[in-house]
C-alpha cells in the first residue's frame, strides 16, 4: 500500500476507537513531557550556567602578567602551562599594552584596576575594594539585569554599587539610584629620584601617597560581582568606570612590588585582561602572548568541565524522563493488541482482497506511529510548559528572596525534534509484536471471527 | 469438462486440506480434482461442513493445500509466496461473502476503494473505476452511504462492486444468497450470470442451495465429506446429463 492511503487509514482506524487512542496518545503525551521537562531542566540550567560564566566575561578572556611576578599567576602557570622559558621575561607595561592589543583575534586589553577605599555616604565610612570596569562590559552581559543603568560613558563620573554593599548603605538599596558618594582614596605620587618635581607615573624610585576624595554619583545595582574576583586580591563592590579608575592614580600592590623591585624604570600593571573575540581563539592568543614573555591563564579547561558535567546530569534527567515514556509503549501494546482483537475480522477482509501480510504491519505500524507523533508534539508542548511552570514557580521563591529572576528551562529546537522522532520510534517498537501478531492472522480464520 | 470455450482456468490436481484437532485428522477436503474452465459457472454444492467452502479459500488463495495443487494461469498456489499468493487474490480473483464482509466503518465508495488501494492503483484513477463497478450493481447513487444504512441485497451487490472493482477474471462467490431473502437472492443471482455472460467472468459459487445452483450453474460439482461426490454438467438448454 502507499504511504498516503496507509497513513489514511490509520487515521481513520485511530478515529473510530477515539477515546482508547486519545488515552494512549495521552499517556505518550505525559511520557514524552515528562522526559522533555528534565532535559528542559537540564538544558536550561546548563544555559543558565554557561551564560552566567560567559557573563562573567571568564571563557573569553586571558589574564596576563608578568614573569616578574610572584604569586597566583605564575603558581597556576607552573601547574597547568609550563613558561616558555626561551622567552626573557619582560615588564607588563604600557608599550607591552599596546603590543597585545595589536594581536589578531584581539578585542581589547585593559588593566586590572582595584583598589582599597573607604566610602563615605551619609557621613559615614565604608571601608570596601573598587574596581575598574572597561566599557565593553556595557555590551557583553556583565551587567544584565541591574537595577539603575550602565555608565553613561566612559569618564563619568559614577559609580555601580554590589547589591550587598548597597544594602550596607541604605535598607532599600534602590533608593541609592541617583544619589551621591565620595571614594577617599590613597593617591600614589611618584618621588623624584633627586629632589625633582614628584611625578604621578613613575614609582621607580619611590612614591609617596596622598589622600584624596572623589565624587560619584551611584547609577546602578548589581546583584552580582560580573568578575568574580579572579586572580585578584579580594571581591569589589564598587565599580567605576576604567578610564576613570585609572585617572586616580590610586595606590595599588603592583606599585609596592614594583619599588621593591627597583628594576623597572616606568609604571608597570599588575596584570591585564585580553578580551578575544571568541573562546575558540583563546589558545592562539594565548600562545602568542607567552612568546612575548608573558605568564597566562585562561579558564577554557573549565568550560570543557562544566560542558561535560552537564552531559551526564542530561544523560540522568533523560533516563528518569524516560521512565514514563516507558510506561506508556505498554499502553500503546495493550491498545494495539485490542485493536487487533476487535478488528480480526476485518484484517480477514482486507487479506480476502489482496492486503499482503506486509501490508497489515504496516498499517499497525502507522498507527502505532501517529499516535507517537501525536503524542510527540503535545508531549513537547507539555513538557515545555511543565518546564515554563517550574520557572514560574521558582521565579516566585526568588523574588520573595529578593534574588533576581532567572530562566531554568529551555526547550531548543534539537530536544523538540528529538523527542518528537524518539516518541515515535518508541512507539514503533511498541507496535512491533501487536502488527507482526495482526498480520500472521490467517485469513479463513479472521474471516470465520464474530 | 469444463464448459468455457477457452481453455482452463482453475485447476485442481488432487487437492487435500487436512487439519490436525488434537489427536483426530480431519479431512476438510480429502484428494479433490477439478478443473474450471474459462468463462464457466460453475456451483459447489454440499451440505453444512462438506468441505465446499474449505475448497472455495483454497481456489481463492486464502488457504494452502496440505497435498496437491492448484494451477491458475500456469502457476501452481500451493507454490506461491505469501506476497504473490496477495497478488493473486488482489488481481486474478474476486470474492463475495455470505456475510457481505462491508467495513462499517467505510462509506460504500470507499469500500468500493479499498481493493485499489491495496494494488495501488493511482488516486486519479480510483474514483471512475469505483463508480464503474457501482454502476455494474446499481448502486451508483449510493457512494456516500454506509453498509449499516443499506439492505442486506444492497450491501450484497456493494460487495460485489468491490469484487469487480479490480476486473478479476474470476469471481468467487461463498453463499451469496445465503443471508438474503429469495427474492433479493435472485437479484444477486442475475447480476452473476450477466457478470458471466457479459463479462466472460468465470464463476465458482459455493451453495447448499440445489434449486439455485441447477438454475445457474454451468456445472454443479457436489462436495461431501471433502470429497468431490459428482460433477453433474448441464447442457445449454439446462438440462441436465
Amino acid at each position: 500500500m502507499k504511504i498516503g492511503d496507509l497513513t489514511e487509514l490509520a487515521v481513520r482506524n485511530l478515529r473510530e476507537a477515539i477515546l482508547r487512542n486519545s488515552l494512549t496518545t495521552l499517556g505518550v503525551a505525559v511520557g514524552v513531557a515528562s522526559l522533555v521537562a528534565m532535559l528542559s531542566l537540564g538544558v536550561g540550567l546548563q544555559q543558565f550556567a554557561s551564560q552566567r560564566l560567559t557573563n562573567s566575561g571568564l571563557f573569553n578572556a586571558i589574564f596576563v602578567a608578568s614573569r616578574y611576578n610572584t604569586g597566583d599567576y605564575e603558581r597556576r602557570s607552573r601547574q597547568n602551562q609550563p613558561a616558555d622559558s626561551s622567552t626573557p621575561a619582560r615588564p607588563l607595561d604600557e608599550s607591552a599594552r599596546w603590543e597585545i592589543a595589536g594581536l589578531p583575534n584581539v578585542n581589547e586589553v585593559y588593566p586590572e584596576i582595584r583598589f582599597m577605599t573607604e566610602v563615605r555616604y551619609n557621613d559615614k565610612p565604608y571601608p570596601t575594594m573598587v574596581a575598574g570596569m572597561p566599557d565593553s562590559a556595557r555590551t557583553d552581559g556583565a551587567f544584565d539585569g541591574m537595577q539603575g543603568k550602565f555608565f553613561s560613558s566612559s569618564g563619568a563620573d559614577e559609580t555601580i554599587l554590589q547589591i550587598e554593599f548597597a544594602k550596607e548603605l541604605s535598607e532599600q538599596p534602590s533608593s541609592l539610584i541617583g544619589k551621591d558618594l565620595v571614594l577617599r582614596y590613597a593617591e600614589r605620587q611618584a618621588l623624584p629620584a633627586q629632589g625633582g618635581k614628584a611625578a604621578k607615573s613613575s614609582p621607580a624610585g619611590g612614591f609617596s601617597v596622598v589622600p584624596h576624595e572623589k565624587k560619584l554619583r551611584i547609577v546602578g545595582i548589581i546583584s552580582t560581582e560580573p568578575e568574580g574576583g579572579f586572580g585578584a586580591f579580594g571581591r569589589s563592590r564598587v565599580f567605576i568606570p576604567l578610564t576613570v579608575a585609572e585617572t586616580l592614580s590610586a595606590t595599588q600592590v603592583s606599585d609596592l612590588r614594583d619599588v621593591l623591585n627597583g628594576s623597572s624604570k616606568t609604571s608597570s600593571y599588575a596584570s591585564l585582561t585580553v578580551r578575544v573575540k571568541s573562546p575558540t581563539q583563546v589558545p592562539q592568543v594565548e600562545a602568542a602572548i607567552k612568546s612575548m614573555g608573558f605568564t597566562t591563564f585562561s579558564l577554557l579547561d573549565t568550560t570543557r568541565n562544566l560542558r561535560l558535567f552537564f552531559t551526564v546530569i542530561d544523560l540522568l534527567l533523560g533516563i528518569f524522563g524516560s521512565l514514563a515514556l516507558a510506561v506508556a509503549t505498554l499502553g500503546i501494546v495493550n491498545t494495539l493488541v485490542m485493536a487487533i482483537l476487535e478488528r480480526r475480522r476485518e484484517i480477514g477482509v482486507f487479506k480476502a482482497l489482496g492486503a499482503d501480510d506486509r501490508d497489515i504491519k504496516q498499517l499497525f505500524f502507522a498507527e502505532a506511529g501517529v499516535m507517537g507523533l501525536v503524542g510527540g508534539i503535545a508531549g513537547v508542548a507539555l513538557g515545555w510548559l511543565i518546564g515554563k511552570g517550574v520557572t514560574l514557580g521558582t521565579n516566585i521563591y526568588l523574588s520573595r528572596q529578593n534574588l533576581p529572576a532567572v530562566n531554568i528551562s529551555a526547550v531548543p529546537l534539537w530536544l523538540a525534534l528529538g523527542a518528537i522522532a524518539f516518541a515515535i520510534a518508541v512507539s514503533l517498537a511498541a507496535g512491533l509484536y501487536p502488527a507482526s501478531r495482526a498480520a500472521h492472522l490467517n485469513p479463513v480464520e479472521a474471516l470465520r471471527y464474530e | 469438462m469444463p464448459q468455457g470455450n477457452n481453455g482452463v482456468a482453475i485447476h485442481a490436481d488432487n487437492v487435500s486440506r487436512h487439519y490436525k484437532m488434537g489427536d483426530a485428522l480431519i479431512r476438510a477436503v480429502d484428494d479433490v480434482s477439478l478443473s474450471v474452465g474459462t468463462g464457466e459457472f460453475l456451483a459447489l454444492l454440499g451440505s453444512s461442513g462438506s468441505g465446499k467452502s474449505t475448497l472455495l479459500n483454497l481456489l481463492a488463495g486464502l488457504d494452502r493445500p496440505t497435498a496437491g495443487a492448484i494451477v491458475v494461469r500456469g502457476r501452481n498456489l500451493a507454490e506461491m509466496d505469501t506476497h504473490e499468493l496477495a497478488r493473486y487474490r488482489s488481481l486474478t480473483v474476486g470474492m463475495v461473502f455470505q456475510a457481505f464482509n462491508l467495513l462499517p466503518r467505510m462509506t460504500l465508495e470507499e469500500n468500493v476503494e479499498l481493493p485499489l488501494r491495496l494494488a495501488e492503483v493511482e488516486r486519479a484513477d480510483r474514483a471512475a473505476r469505483v463508480r464503474e463497478a457501482l454502476e455494474h450493481v446499481h448502486l451508483e447513487k449510493r457512494l456516500a452511504h454506509r453498509p449499516s444504512e443499506l439492505s442486506g441485497g444492497e450491501q450484497q451487490r456493494a460487495a460485489l462492486a468491490r469484487a469487480l472493482v479490480n476486473r478479476p477474471t474470476i469471481l468467487l462467490a461463498d453463499e451469496p444468497t445465503g443471508n438474503l431473502d429469495s427474492a433479493t437472492g435472485e437479484e444477486i443471482m442475475l447480476l452473476l450470470k450477466n457478470f458471466n455472460q457479459s463479462m466472460g467472468m468465470t464463476i465458482v459459487m459455493v451453495t447448499h442451495e440445489r434449486p439455485l445452483a441447477e438454475r445457474f450453474a454451468h456445472r454443479i460439482a457436489t462436495v461431501a465429506d471433502g470429497k468431490l461426490i459428482s460433477v453433474t454438467e448441464k447442457s445449454r438448454d439446462g438440462a441436465q446429463s
